[in-house]
């Protein structure tokens, strides 16, 4: 493929990297690529990428945290890099690994032919390396610098979070047989967190930080009508308030804006054009995910949710 | 943001320099409890630089970006802003004025470091000073009927008592000689056994590493409860100073949920109890333990803070709301617990019945049931967070 093939950015859109970026850009560019961000939410994404700090962005499960990273990678055409952190994540799945199973081989083979001594010393080079997302988001080639998103880093323990630490001041790692990799662009950094446990102080002050709220109701009927066009708006509308109803509901888990586009597809492959009650019960299992939270709508009374729905949705 | 206050041109205002501006609102936030670090305020600035001075918004947003760490700051925030922000006319902002930032601000340093687990040790050697008879009395004395010396004295021994949580497996895992539960590491092994071409001569094993488990206090601030909640958090804060305890997390309850996880271990935390207590007496019909730990369970327990946890709930069960609310609640809780512990001075009165509504239903949601009046049961309740045999499950 020719360079001349390669998708260009969007032609009005600027580059995250350049000079003339402003809030409003920020935000232009992200809805361009799907995303619609407030303007809190895009202040920060503009100090992140014009001030080259990581970005933390904390908040309920499903207001669209982890899809920043994956949007900014759209516009930005740098690879997006993706770390999911869970308890006792460790360097080698982090960072590199080496691949023993090869290394293995390769000292067989010389073996083989009477040639050990140069064998030992080559299978602690590159070749043998397995690179994780951390040392592929600084050891990048050309072309824009990567997204690296180190999603749900709560899920990681105090041992990780002090290693993340210095690895974003730095920008940098150590492998004890191969020397010092350091980028010579910095990635674009997004951490998520659902907040299960505080992210350590000194990690967060490294970072920008962001507390992502579920969408206001307008911002939702637009996610919805961009995300779910095959629907009629009223029916966006109708499950933008019905799902702002169920927020307000203290369930075991409150449903995000995945939820509501899900939903909406859903009831729109049924061929709803508005809502009513058998639908709901039908698709609930879209929006509730938990037995639990099921049966406590359906106890207080569906009919009284597309009620108001259809009032709120007019 | 809209109705957000402009920085106004009116002539009466002062003009003060940028730098000027966001040590005077780093200080401003300081003053009402928002920890700014030194850092923080010059990325302010930095931030600053980006978008302007010009708009309201923008100043809002970036001040939200790098002062603001989590989301309870947000209404102090927003409160400090306005209150700051409509008092001041700042220099119009350009790239080269914010450069070299000095900030004069009156700075606590600024810590960049992680702890490691070498935290500090629980205090010792005045102990030995008290006379052995003094504090064996003490030790059996209802913490309800202290006085100011005598509660002196029984803070310091609660920071004494060693307090270890219970073990949990961890995914991570460590070198070890092969036990069994151990498994083979490829890693070490190979590294090991390179000069045998490879031939795994010498092995290296792995086993999973157990971790102390996570303890969360609920600690009821209304009046009657007061003296014990307080002698709670102090053992909270035993907890957080100990090696062998995992991560503590501390909430008042009572009228509402508040969490009082940082002031532990400061002087505010007897601050922070007493005022969330004052807002309630017991006849005064305010006591909601269901909706309290409803809104514990909506807001940290069922997202995660309190899975696998051991929660300590420190309450004498009187409770105005309806007992239904405080039954469906201890069942989410306990669900994602570990196991509770219900902490209720008065189970040390003879005759004692858990007649309490609220107590009655939370009762078969608790895993144990024990007293804490006296530092003696605080002991014993460091026995029992510790799994000691005689725990359940
Ligand atoms: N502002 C938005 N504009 C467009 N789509 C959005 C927006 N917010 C959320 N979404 C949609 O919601 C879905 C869920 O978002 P995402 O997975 O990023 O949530 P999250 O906050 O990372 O949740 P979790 O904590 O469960 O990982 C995304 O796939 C995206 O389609
Ligand atoms: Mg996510």
């Amino acid at each position: 493929m020719s360079a001349s093939e390669l998708p260009t950015p969007h032609p009005t859109l600027l580059v995250p990297g350049d000079p003339g970026l402003t809030v409003d850009g920020v935000a232009a560019a992200l809805a361009a690529h799907g995303y619609l961000a407030d303007e809190g939410l895009a202040t920060s994404i503009f100090l992140a990428l014009v001030l080259h700090r990581p970005l933390l962005l904390e908040g309920e499960a499903g207001v669209g945290k982890t899809e920043v990273a994956k949007v900014l990678s759209a516009w930005s055409q740098g690879p997006l890099l993706r770390l999911q952190c869970y308890e006792g994540i460790d360097i080698s799945q982090a960072v590199y690994e080496w691949d023993y199973a090869r290394q293995l081989l390769h000292l067989r083979a010389a073996e083989a032919s009477a040639s050990m001594g140069a064998a030992e010393d080559e299978v602690y080079s590159e070749r043998f390396l397995v690179r994780r997302p951390l040392l592929t988001a600084i050891d990048h080639g050309e072309g824009p610098p990567p997204v690296l998103l180190i999603d749900e880093v709560d899920r990681a323990d105090d041992e990780f979070e002090a290693f993340l630490l210095e690895f974003l001041s730095e920008y940098a790692v150590t492998i004890p047989e191969l020397g010092t990799f350091r980028a010579a662009r910095p990635p674009i950094v997004i951490i998520t967190s659902n907040r299960t446990r505080d992210v350590h102080d000194a990690l967060k002050r490294r970072c920008l930080y962001h507390w992502v709220e579920h969408p206001d109701f307008e911002r939702e009927v637009a996610i919805i009508a961009l995300r779910a066009p095959q629907a009629v708006p009223e029916l966006g509308r109708q499950v933008a308030a019905a799902v702002e109803q169920l927020r307000g509901m203290h369930l075991y888990k409150p449903p995000g804006v995945a939820e509501s586009i899900d939903w909406t597809a859903a009831l729109a492959a049924l061929g709803q054009k508005r809502m009513d009650e058998r639908t709901i019960d039908l698709t609930l299992g879209t929006v509730l995910k938990y037995q639990e939270d099921q049966n406590r709508v359906r106890a207080e009374g569906v009919e009284q949710l597309v009620r108001s729905a259809l009032q709120r949705g007019a | 943001m809209s109705s957000r206050a402009a920085p106004t041109g009116a002539a009466a205002t002062p003009l003060v320099a940028p730098e000027r501006l966001v040590a005077g609102f780093t200080r401003a936030l300081r003053r009402v409890g928002v920890a700014v670090a030194t850092g923080s305020a010059v990325l302010y600035a930095e931030a600053l630089a980006k978008v302007g001075l010009e708009d309201p918004d923008g100043v809002y947003w970036a001040g939200r970006a790098t002062l603001v760490r989590r989301p309870e700051d947000v209404e102090l925030y927003d409160r400090v802003f306005t209150a700051y922000w409509s008092e001041v006319t700042p220099l119009r902002l350009t790239q080269t004025q914010v450069q070299p930032v000095t900030l004069a601000l009156d700075e606590e340093p600024d810590q960049e470091e992680i702890p490691d687990d070498d935290g500090p040790t629980g205090p010792d050697g005045d102990i030995r000073a008290l006379r052995w008879s003094a504090v064996e009395v003490l030790t059996e004395r209802d913490m309800g009927t202290l006085t100011a010396e005598e509660w002196a004295e029984a803070q310091r021994l609660i920071a004494a008592l060693r307090i270890s949580t219970e073990l949990r497996p961890a995914r991570r895992t460590r070198s070890s000689r092969g036990r069994s539960g151990s498994y083979p590491d490829l890693r070490r092994t190979f590294r090991l056994n390179v000069r045998h071409g490879g031939v795994p001569v010498e092995r290296a094993w792995r086993e999973p590493v157990e971790r102390p488990r996570r303890m969360v206090f609920l600690l009821d601030v209304s009046g009657s409860m007061e003296d014990y909640s307080l002698a709670m958090a102090r053992f909270a804060h035993a907890a957080v100073s100990s090696r062998r305890a995992g991560r503590v997390e501390v909430f008042t309850i009572g009228t509402r949920l508040t969490r009082v996880t940082r002031q532990l271990g400061r002087r505010d935390v007897e601050v922070a109890l007493r005022t969330a207590g004052h807002a309630v007496s017991d006849w005064s019909g305010g006591t909601r333990l269901g909706d309290c730990i409803g809104e514990f369970n909506d807001v940290w327990g069922v997202r995660g803070l309190a899975r696998g946890a051991i929660v300590v709930i420190c309450s004498d069960g009187w409770d105005r709301g309806d007992p239904e609310r405080m039954a469906v609640e201890m069942g989410r809780l306990s669900r994602v617990a570990r196991r509770i512990v219900w902490v209720n001075p008065l189970k040390a009165s003879p005759g004692y019945a858990p007649l309490a509504r609220g107590m009655a239903a939370a009762l078969p949601y608790v895993d144990q049931f024990v007293e804490g009046e006296s530092i003696r049961s605080l002991e014993h309740l460091a026995a029992l967070v510790s799994g000691a045999p005689g725990g359940r499950r």
